[in-house]
Formats: C-alpha cells, structure tokens, sequence
C-alpha cells in the first residue's frame, strides 16, 4: 500500500526528535544531511553503509585539495538572466536571485562557476523524464550559469518556480526551490544544494528539505527577501548567500 | 580569528538535472586521438545489485606533468548563440562530467594523472537519493599509499581501477551492500 503523508510525517518527527535529543544530550551538532534518511525513499538503496573513510587534508599532495578553475569563455553573457534565453517573455514571477559565495572563515570565493536549475513557474522541469501534468513554458528551460565576481558575488535573474507532486509517497509536494551547484577553490569544498523561499507551507511534509534535521542548518537554505534587491517596475529580490565546507587546508591566502 | 561560518548544507541533485548540468563531451578531458589517452569506464551500482541510470560523476584529476593548476575551458560556451561551443583540444583542464546512461554506465576519456605517488582520478558522485554527495578515487595501479595501506584487503580494493585492453580502466562505484564502495571524507 502507498505511504500516506501522515505516515512520512511520523518518521521525519521520530528522526528530528532523536536528533533534538542526541544534541541536547551533548552530540555534535550535523550541517548536513545523513545520507540514510528513511522518509525519502530513494535514499533507502542508495547511501553507504560503511562508515567513510578519513583522509589527511594536511598532504598538499591531495588532488582533491586543488580544484576545477572555470573561466569567462565557459559561460556566456546571457547564462545567468534566464528570462532571455528564448524569444518571448516567460510567465510567472521574475526575480533578481544574489548572494555571495564565502568559504567558512567569511571570506569570499572569487571566480567560481556557480550552475543552477529549476522548474517553470507551474512547477514544470525542461525534461522529458518528468511527468507532472503542468505545461511547459516555451519561453524558459530553466539554466543558468555564473562566475562569482571579485566580491564573491552571483547574480540571477530568473522566474519563480512553483511547487510540484513528485511521487516519493502519496500527495508528496515539493516546496518552491532552486537547484544549486557550486564549485570552491579545492575538489573538497564541492556541492549540490537547494534554495527555498520563504515561509512556503510545504516544509515541514518536505522529507528532502527535512534530512537537515538541524533547524538553524535548514534555516541557511531559505533566502530572505530583500527589498534593496528588487528591481523597480521589474523583480523582486531574494537574498541567498552559500557557505562552503572544506578543510582549512584548502585556503590559499593570495589565491584566486 | 575571524568568526567561522556555518557551512550551506548539502541537498540532493534529483532526478531532473539532465536538461542542466551535463555538457556535450562532459568525458571527453583528453583530445580526440591523443596517443596517450586512456579510458575510466565502468557502472554505478546500488544496494539491490541495480544500476543507476540517474547518477551524475565529476571528475577531478592531475595533468600528466603532475600539475593541478587545471585550466578554464571545460565548459566553453559559445557567446554568440549561447550553445555549447567544447573544448580547445589543446589545453588540459583536469575537470570532467558524464551522467550515467540508461545502463547505468559512464565513461571518461582522459590522459594519465601524473600526481606524486600511486596515480588516481578524484571521483565526486551525486544521484537522485543522494542527499549528500560521495567522494571516491579511482587508482589506476596498485602499490604503497597511505590510503590504501589503512584498509583491508577487500575494501582496498573497491578503489583500484582493473585495466584492460587498449588503455581501458574498469572502475565500478557500488554505492551499498557487498562490495560497497570506499568513500571518502577529507579533514
């Protein structure tokens, strides 16, 4: 029989609450997900049972302590407004999206690619594979690339997606969200993440946004809504800026 | 001492970055008939023995002379129609990106690292289910690492490429259960 909301809510309840405790209890606090995270499904088969294995950052010698450099001829100047990218004007929301991209000691990260994805304001992907009987927008596919200038600072200029139904168990909806992927100055400080809007009612039946069981680390993927950032007579503004993890080995301190 | 600040949590890639983030010749780090090229191919695996036909790889590796400089370039787009314009062909980047196929099976096409020690291709694995991505290292030879060296028998060799013909590296990612892969987490 298909999983209920109500059923996926009592396991992301028992998993925040063992979490609450454990912290409270003295155990670190977790930044980021547990890759064994029930209430999404698709997890079940696919996280690691081992424990992952240690390396020493310190060895200057790691590859992974060095990173992919990407410059201006990777992206083009159009890439990060994506309302442009077609003929006509896309419908639904537009927004302004910036933030500053800082490695953990708050300082920026210069001249790195930062990609995103997203759906369609009626909560419609670009991709064939999906099934969500919204239509598509001929006038927005939903791509967007960027460098981060010399402040650390990105900028878009997108449209507001919608929620969607994805099938992880019966009425499971999505909250708005735009897909991230970011790149550091070393291998290591790589990552994929969402961004929300917010105050959307869909978090808490949310098991993707839920695996960070740590609140104040859920809190860090919702953008604020900045007034200063939107644009007069054309978008509003949200404000999301993108800390990564790394050793602090990573850091060059005349780097890039 | 500067104020640490606390880290953007990880979150999935889902299933519907196809139209976003895979690139024409994403595999395709070495240039077009390089004597030297060699090929990593190989599966991705999950708990049930299935393979993943939604999985996303970057790949991140040593020039041949040993430099991990990198180069921009991987990604070069064409500023007049906004497609994708490729690689030069000439300069060696160090980065690659492939999507598993409907096989659940990748391929890079690339040069030998040349990185101090046994040689190795950084590997930086994302999927649907995946809230949190893993990292692994494909070694193309066997010997003394201290990597290595801290592990046993058989999880050592989960990270060791088998070669074959004509410059081929099999390296298969199993992402739970028997054979489970080495991950990585770097400190």
């Amino acid at each position: 029989m298909a999983l209920t909301q109500s059923d996926i809510d009592v396991e992301i309840k028992d998993l925040q609450d063992a979490y609450d405790k454990a912290v409270a209890g003295g155990a670190p606090v977790r930044h980021h997900p547990s890759r064994d995270y029930p209430p999404y499904r698709s997890s079940l088969l696919r996280h690691p049972k081992q424990p992952l294995v240690a390396v020493d950052g310190g060895d200057p010698e790691t590859v992974e302590l060095s990173g992919p450099v990407f410059g201006v001829t990777d992206i083009t100047e159009h890439d990060s407004d994506l309302t442009i990218q077609h003929r006509g004007e896309p419908l639904g929301e537009r927004m302004t999206v910036s933030g500053r991209l800082l490695d953990r000691d708050g300082r920026p990260v210069r001249g790195q690619l930062i990609e995103i994805w997203q759906a369609n304001a009626a909560g419609r992907y670009a991709h064939l594979r999906e099934q969500h009987p919204a239509p598509l927008d001929p006038n927005f596919t939903g791509v967007g690339r960027t460098l981060t200038d010399d402040q650390g600072r990105y900028r878009f200029t997108t449209i507001k997606p919608g929620p969607y139904p994805w099938g992880n168990h019966t009425n499971a909806w999505r909250p708005a969200h735009i897909h991230f992927s970011v790149f550091g100055t070393a291998f290591t400080q790589r990552l994929i993440t969402q961004m929300y809007f917010p105050s959307d009612p869909l978090f808490r039946y949310d098991p993707i946004l839920q695996s960070v069981t740590d609140r104040a680390a859920r809190d860090r993927l919702i953008a604020t809504y900045q007034h200063d950032l939107s644009r007069p007579e054309f978008s509003m503004g949200y404000e999301w800026d993108i800390v990564l993890d790394g050793p602090s080995a990573t850091w060059i301190e005349e780097g890039r | 001492m500067t104020e640490r600040l606390l880290p953007t949590p990880s979150q999935t890639i889902g299933p519907f970055y196809g139209h976003a983030l895979p690139f024409p010749d994403g595999g395709q780090v070495a240039s077009q008939g390089h004597p030297e090229a060699i090929t990593l191919h190989g599966y991705v695996f999950d708990g049930a023995g299935e393979v993943i036909p939604d999985a996303l790889l970057d790949f991140w590796q040593a020039a041949p002379d040993g430099s991990l400089e990198g180069a921009p370039g991987s990604l070069r787009r064409d500023p007049s129609t906004g497609g994708f314009l490729g690689r030069n062909g000439l300069d060696f980047t160090g980065f690659g990106r492939v999507a598993t196929d409907a096989d659940g099976r990748y391929a890079l096409h690339t040069l030998p690292p040349g990185n101090a020690g046994l040689p190795y291709i950084s590997v930086c694995v994302f999927a649907r289910g995946l809230v949190h991505h893993l990292f692994t290292r494909a070694y193309l030879a066997d010997g003394a690492d201290p990597l290595l060296d801290s592990l046993p028998a058989d999880r050592r060799a989960t990270l060791i490429a088998a070669e074959g013909a004509n410059r081929t590296y099999r390296f298969d990612i199993r992402l739970q259960g028997e054979g489970e892969t080495v991950f990585l987490e770097f400190q």
